[in-house]
């Protein structure tokens, strides 16, 4: 039931914003050094210490696994099996556990290897 | 519209059934989210696999087919993918006919209009000089 609704809301997030901040990347990279400077400002900015730009990427990050996960697990019950009470929960609960594990690794790769 | 009791039993359920296009919206939905399981592995890992992400290097990476190629791709297939997903979500929760189709029309030209930015984008640094 929950991870139902999280494939719904992780779905709408990464629509607007996920699709929304990769045109913007795309367009910034195309025009310049100038307009790629201000696409990098607003990702580094900090509202008193606090990387706010970077906690929405972690966020789009963690909606991006959490839709691939239950996705998979969708196109699975599609072909009308996992529906057993037991598979069926242990599935949904895997879902959010391999998304919090796959986000933290990507980005203490990033943050860690420091590009 | 109400034809009155003059009207056939065909008559008044004419139009009102299904559009019949069900079960292809649920089939696309289902053929990009199996594309965007490669695409998208392929984008965060081609992201975390480059040696820096300064604009320098980025842009050698969407200029060369190896990068412009998937991208468009990915760029295409997720447009299409947000837009039918999306559209589910709007034909559940918008009860009334006019809404729905208002809202359904004005997230169409929204996925048009941002793809159609992001490929123009992309276009430009795959065709263009190397910065």
């Amino acid at each position: 039931m929950v991870v139902s609704i999280l494939h719904r809301a992780t779905g709408v997030a990464l629509s607007f914003a996920g699709l929304a901040i990769l045109t913007w990347w795309l367009f910034a990279l195309s025009s310049g050094p100038d307009a790629y400077v201000t696409f990098e400002a607003v990702v580094n900015y900090r509202f008193y210490h606090i990387p706010l730009a970077l906690i929405v990427l972690v966020g789009l990050t963690w909606c991006f696994f959490q839709h691939l996960l239950s996705g998979i697990r969708h196109l699975v019950m599609d072909t009308g099996a996992a529906f057993e009470l037991g598979v069926n929960k242990t599935f949904a609960i895997l879902t959010i556990v391999g998304s919090v594990l796959l986000t933290a690794l990507v980005w203490f790769y990033f943050l860690g290897v420091a590009k | 519209m109400s034809l009155g009791e003059s009207a056939t039993p065909l008559g008044r359920v004419r139009g009102l059934g299904s559009a019949h296009h069900g079960g292809e919206h649920w089939l696309t939905e289902r053929v990009t989210s199996v594309a965007l399981l490669f695409l998208g592995t392929w984008l965060l890992a081609s992201l975390l696999l480059l040696p820096k992400l300064d604009q320098r290097t980025l842009i050698e990476w969407l200029h060369a087919p190896s990068g412009a190629i998937p991208m468009a791709l990915f760029v295409v297939v997720a447009f299409r993918h947000a837009l039918d997903g999306v559209k589910v979500v709007v034909d559940d929760y918008v009860h009334e006919e006019g809404s729905r189709f208002a809202w359904n029309l004005l997230l169409l030209f929204l996925a048009v209009a941002g793809g159609a930015i992001a490929l123009f984008a992309l276009a430009r640094i795959a065709f263009g000089t190397v910065a």
